[in-house]
């Protein structure tokens, strides 16, 4: 069966160890986790944990069903069943020696990040955008040093009036 | 939103018990017990439950029964609540207290046996600074649960009390964990009772896409070879009768597995045994020939199925059940009902016409009658099956019966014929040795008018032999069989077997004299060593009102037959007695 990425949302009661729950479950029955955001939702009292996974369409629905059984889950979507957006933030620590900074600036430019501190010889470059965005920018920045690098997984919602 | 009923019924303790007084969390949870209508509680004291056991000091209404180690408490819980489909109780300290239990949590968890495990846990303020008998149980049993609650504040212990009864017990039944901190057991607040619970992320599917019960009743028309294989899910959700009724009009041969044993009469003509890796000849033949599979209340475990990929090759398989995580885990399954088994099968009944089944029944005959369970008998040797039959007989299959697991636990799935449901308590799923005895004294407690028969091996009688403690002092009549090989015989078979005779650590030799350790207890302790005073032993343990145990010295050698091996299908049975 082949194999995709997916991404969910998981709506969440705001309780203690509701974190522990859904990634302990994601342990234990082998469901793979690449990143996994958890925040406030629009509703008070509930949580909104955004996970991507990859699996087959059979690994999917058993993660959705399992993710069901918990009492504390109130409802589990696949948002990348429709078109989405989807986006991280990224935190990029570079070597920046001044003679190479107006390159680094250069590639800031492009993929519309920006500079959030410079040091003596370091920067940090802040990036937003879906994965392989963030993937193409650290890519390019690596060739000067990354000293530091830091990201938060993926935050998603579908587009137009689909809910999660 | 669900109306949820408590179960106690005498209105002058239940206006004695709502009245709203301030009390402290430790009544508060007794109050709460009784309203949930338990009438025994198996625990076991320590200091963080101390304002619990304090509040029981001189509570009349307040049943609690002392075991002598906490894993006997939750076993007999559990057996009290496969017995009689109420909500098991049991009460441990923290930290070892509550690790303690947590064997007996994966047990009830493994096999969907509605439990409340209350346990005690150190003061709010000390949580998380390792403290003396500190453990973070709901941590440690997050993934055997249903779910679990820390309670922070004692104005939450009734809703979490109330809310814990609904969720054991309805769906997927399971355990379900409340832990309580010392000062949250020794604040005090007003007593409010609501009987309604709302529980906004649990609503449990109960009846069925009428759609899919369509399909699957056109299936069954359409089937030439079909198979029900019922599990727990039968016995559980009550739906023993709408099972036969379904049998009768469908005209479909039915398996039980292990868990399912007692969900359908054994006597029944379209009864072919538990199928799987010590299935009969029958079950297993028909499940790899079948065309239309029926699941129902049974999860495709892999001691059922054995090889999945070569599981009932030729079937379409039709999958009841009220977990929807269950249908196509294991199995891909072509018609899913999801829904409360009994509900189900009311609606399957309006409607079913029967199968083309007659010569696919002469069939599973013709195999029932060519390939019955058998083994060879020994005027020299006391046979364990011989046993196990013997007891059938001299209780005409009307009684509870609990077993540990290993050899004697299959020889009793084979050789107890059951007739009724919660008449058989075995651990299924976790195989949890040392269950077999506490829980029949659960059992007793929650059937004082059914006789209990508790068939242990001679290994797990001595992972929970504390308990005759409990037995001896309340004079509680379980009937308490060992089957005495001096030897840990399934692992011994699988050595023999599997590994080339290549026995390891199996011999049992220097176990106590049974009899003796019965007596030291003040049990009434007998042994049998042959057939006559095997039959002479169990009419005297028959004839005695209170606790007996009685120590079977059986055949060292004997195997469980048919086998299945690991890597095998189903079809690929080892029958053990042929030339």
């Amino acid at each position: 069966m082949s194999t995709h990425r997916h991404t969910i949302s998981v709506l969440v009661n705001n309780q203690p160890g509701v974190l522990q729950r859904v990634s302990g479950l994601f342990g234990r029955r082998g469901f793979n986790i690449e990143s996994i955001t958890v925040g406030e939702s629009e509703e008070r009292g509930l949580s909104r944990m955004v996970i991507v996974t990859t699996g087959s369409e059979r690994t999917l629905e058993q993660i959705s069903k399992q993710l069901y059984k918990l009492i504390d889950v109130i409802k589990v979507v696949d948002l990348s069943a429709s078109p989405m957006v989807a986006r991280e933030v990224a935190l990029i620590k570079v070597n920046a020696e001044p003679s190479a900074r107006p390159e680094i600036l250069g590639v800031v430019e492009t993929f519309r990040a920006s500079v959030v501190d410079i040091g003596t010889s370091t920067m940090i470059v802040q990036a937003i955008g879906d994965t392989d965005k963030i993937d193409a920018m650290v890519e390019l920045l690596k060739p000067y040093g990354i000293r530091e690098l830091s990201r938060t997984g993926v935050t998603a919602m579908t587009r137009g009036l689909g809910k999660a | 939103m669900s109306a949820h009923t408590s179960a106690v019924v005498d209105q002058d303790l239940r206006s004695k018990l709502l009245k709203p007084d301030v009390i402290s969390g430790s009544e508060i949870l007794l109050r709460s017990l009784l309203l949930e209508g338990v009438d025994c509680v198996f625990g076991y004291p320590g200091g963080a439950v101390l304002y619990i056991y304090d509040a029981m000091h001189g509570n009349e209404d307040f049943n609690h029964l002392l075991t002598r180690h906490e894993q006997g408490a939750i076993h007999a819980a559990d057996g009290y609540a496969r017995s009689t489909g109420k909500v098991g109780v049991c009460i441990a300290t923290s930290g070892p207290g509550a690790t303690n239990l947590v064997t007996g949590i994966a047990t009830a968890y493994m096999d969907s046996v509605p439990l409340v495990v209350i346990t005690g846990n150190v003061a709010t303020t000390a949580i998380g600074t390792d403290a003396f008998q500190e453990a973070d149980i709901t941590g440690i049993t997050m993934p055997i649960t249903k779910h679990s609650y820390l309670v922070r504040n004692v104005e939450d212990l009734p809703r979490v009390i109330h809310e814990a009864f609904h969720i054991a017990n309805t769906g997927r039944k399971g355990p379900v964990l409340i832990d309580i901190p010392k000062d949250i057991s020794a604040q005090k607040t007003r007593f409010e009772w609501q009987e309604e619970v709302s529980v906004r992320g649990y609503n449990p599917t109960v009846q069925p896409n009428k759609l899919q019960v369509d399909r699957l009743v056109q299936a069954i028309e359409e089937a030439e070879r079909p198979v029900i294989l019922a599990g727990g899910g039968v016995v559980y959700s009550g739906a023993h009768e709408q099972l036969l009724e379904f049998v009768n009009k469908s005209q479909i041969p039915v398996t039980t597995t292990l868990l399912g044993l007692g969900g359908f009469p054994s006597g029944h003509e379209l009864w072919i045994g538990m199928p799987g890796m010590h299935g009969t000849y029958t079950a297993n033949t028909a499940l790899q020939n079948c065309d239309l599979l029926i699941g129902i209340g049974a999860r495709f475990d892999d001691r059922v199925t054995m090889t999945v990929q070569g599981f009932a090759p030729k079937a379409k398989i039709a999958h009841i059940d009220v977990d929807p995580a269950e249908i196509g885990k294991t199995v891909p399954t072509a018609i899913p009902c999801v829904g409360d088994v009994k509900a189900v099968l009311e609606l399957v009944n309006e409607k079913v016409k029967p199968a083309r089944s007659s010569a696919w029944i002469h069939q599973v005959q013709t195999w029932k009658e060519e390939k019955p369970l058998r083994y060879t008998d020994s005027d020299t040797e006391l046979k364990p099956q011989y046993v196990i039959e013997m007891i059938h007989e001299a209780t005409k299959g009307e009684a509870i019966v609990t077993t540990d697991v290993g050899q004697h636990q299959m020889w009793a799935a084979q050789y107890y014929r059951f007739n009724n449901p919660r008449s058989w308590i075995t651990s299924g799923g976790l195989g949890t040795m040392g269950f077999g005895f506490p829980s029949a004294i659960g059992a007793q407690m929650g059937n004082p008018d059914r006789m209990v028969v508790s068939i242990n091996g001679d290994g797990g009688m001595q992972m929970c032999s504390q308990e005759l403690a409990i037995c001896a002092i309340h004079n509680i009549p379980v009937k308490i069989v060992v089957i005495n090989n001096q030897v840990l015989g399934m692992v011994r078979q699988w050595q023999e077997i599997i590994y080339d005779n290549r026995y390891s650590h199996i011999d049992l030799a220097g176990s106590p004299d049974f009899v003796k350790l019965a007596e030291a207890y003040g049990v009434k302790g007998l042994r049998a060593t042959n057939k006559e005073e095997a039959r002479l032993a169990w009419q005297e343990a028959m004839n005695t009102p209170g606790p007996v145990l009685i120590d079977f010295v059986v055949r060292k050698g004997e195997n469980v037959f048919p086998m299945v091996t690991q890597g095998n299908t189903i079809d690929q049975m080892i029958m053990g007695d042929e030339e």
